[in-house]
């Protein structure tokens, strides 16, 4: 079973549809009780840093989430500020992260590019896999496209831990994994046949 | 070599997608489309719309409840709700926002970017208060903007376009830009339902004076008013109402948005990578 965390931090909905759509059971989350029978997580958000930390110290599932991830090496996918929460630190706040993944997150400003890019960086954009035999990006050919809504991202100490960049001026990591962890900058669950595809992969890896 | 993949011959965009997003405008529960912010048409179900422009991949879709601010009530947050849970695309939802714990609540209901349109020229630190929330990414601010009688300055008016605020562009959106604002909508009141192309000078006198994504709605008729804004400007959001919702020049109701092929090959012809 699929584990949804539902920390009021974006559309969970959005997730248990594509699942229920792809004939995979998965089950929104909202205390540590529910994640008995996980066998994998999504740690979904759409919001400020320093907030969705806090809202996650809430929710009471802190303590078991880091025994499930980093002991039962259950996998976990982050998504947009859920990604960023597996670093240790953010600019965009001042409390600590989860720490799962080595690195900071960073303000797009800070790239230093040649021409001005709009902030934030808003819409579709390809990904460019690093890693094409990771299984969260199997089938995900040339034209795919995902939808992007961020001023911040995740700079890996590891670049193996990188396995898709996107082009913004610069190339900056959109997917991260080591081990059992995983994380996507953009929204899959609301990139059409894309975003399914990588939910699925996330499924059966 | 003699057999490389057919992607290597094209040119393959690698960059941010210009995005081509319908607008919706709700009143009493139901879809209508206006005419210079008058004259409000029913054209249909909000839900029933939202289903077909999922069917059509659609790049987001920005949903305006136009009764909320003129009849100074609250966001309707069970209709949010239910349009939250219906898209497959991200949603941009405006209409009768005017404290930071509305937009946080429009955001845990499942929505991507909440606009705010008269609050943030009443109560402008507002805007700063909600990108605390949830993050300047999803706080968008919506102008509906006139020409003046003098035809020399470009003015931000509220509540249907009734009330003229005194404020300007370029300078308000600016100012926007530096309280925490993640997104300018521009949205012409003099080409709104006229279907005869966007203001392009209007774009021409903001996009240089802001470094946030900028999308332009009001005036679109056909995918080469799109078309045109996008050879222009590259990555910039153009939204219509009227082109998505009717067909023909008799305004026969149909929801309509182009495929993938013809979206592609829009940008394709109009965009210009650095």
């Amino acid at each position: 079973m699929i584990a949804i965390l539902d920390i009021g931090m974006g559309n969970v909905k959005a997730f248990s549809d594509v699942y229920k759509k792809l004939n995979i059971p998965s089950v929104i989350v909202k205390q540590a009780e529910g994640l008995n029978n996980a066998s994998k997580v999504i740690l979904p958000g759409v919001g400020a840093f320093d907030h969705a930390m806090q809202r996650l110290e809430k929710s009471g599932m802190r303590q078991i989430l880091d025994q499930m991830v980093l002991q039962r090496h259950v996998p976990v996918l982050g998504i947009c500020v859920g990604m960023q929460m597996l670093a240790g630190s953010s600019e965009e706040g001042s409390l600590p992260g989860l720490g799962w993944i080595d690195g900071e997150v960073k303000r797009f400003n800070s790239l230093s590019t040649g021409h001005s890019l709009r902030v934030p960086h808003m819409g579709w954009n390809n990904i460019i896999p690093s890693n094409k035999h990771n299984d969260l990006l199997q089938g995900l050919d040339i034209d795919a496209r995902f939808y992007f809504l961020h001023s911040y991202y995740f700079h890996c100490c590891r670049s193996e831990d990188v396995i898709a960049v996107t082009d913004y001026g610069e190339k900056f990591a959109c997917a991260v994994n080591r081990g059992n962890v995983f994380g996507v900058q953009f929204h899959p669950e609301k990139s059409h046949q894309w975003g399914i595809r990588l939910l699925g992969n996330f499924a059966k890896s | 070599m003699g057999h490389s993949a057919p992607w290597k011959f094209c040119k393959v965009i690698k960059m941010l997608y210009p995005r081509i997003i319908p607008c919706l405008l709700i009143k009493d529960k139901g879809l209508v489309k206006t005419v210079n912010f008058k004259n409000p048409k029913y054209v249909g179900d909000p839900i029933n719309a939202v289903r077909i422009f999922n069917e059509k991949e659609v790049d987001e879709l920005i949903v305006l409840d136009i009764d909320a601010t003129f009849k100074k009530r609250e966001p309707d947050y069970n209709m949010i709700e239910h349009l939250a849970e219906e898209c497959r695309m991200p949603l941009c939802y405006g209409g009768g926002v005017t404290t930071s714990d509305q937009v946080q609540r429009i955001v845990q209901l499942g929505v991507e970017k909440v606009a705010i349109s008269s609050a943030a020229v009443e109560n402008p630190n507002l805007v700063t208060e909600a990108a605390k929330c949830v993050g300047n990414q999803s706080v968008v601010v919506v102008l509906d903007v006139k020409i003046n009688s003098m035809g020399d300055k470009c003015e931000i008016w509220t509540h249907n376009g009734l009330k003229n605020t005194g404020k300007f562009l370029p300078e308000f959106a600016l100012h926007m830009e530096r309280l925490g604002a993640g997104e300018i909508v521009i949205n012409s009141i003099d080409n709104d339902g006229k279907m005869k192309g966007y203001d392009l000078a209007l774009v021409e006198k903001i996009r240089g004076s802001i470094s946030l994504p900028l999308t332009i709605l009001g005036g679109a008729g056909s995918l080469h008013d799109i078309g045109q804004l996008i050879n222009k400007y590259g990555a910039i959001g153009a939204a219509a109402g009227s082109l998505f919702v009717f067909k023909g020049v008799y305004r026969a109701v149909l929801i309509n948005y182009p495929n993938r092929a013809e979206k592609d090959a829009l940008i394709k012809k109009n965009y210009r990578t650095a």
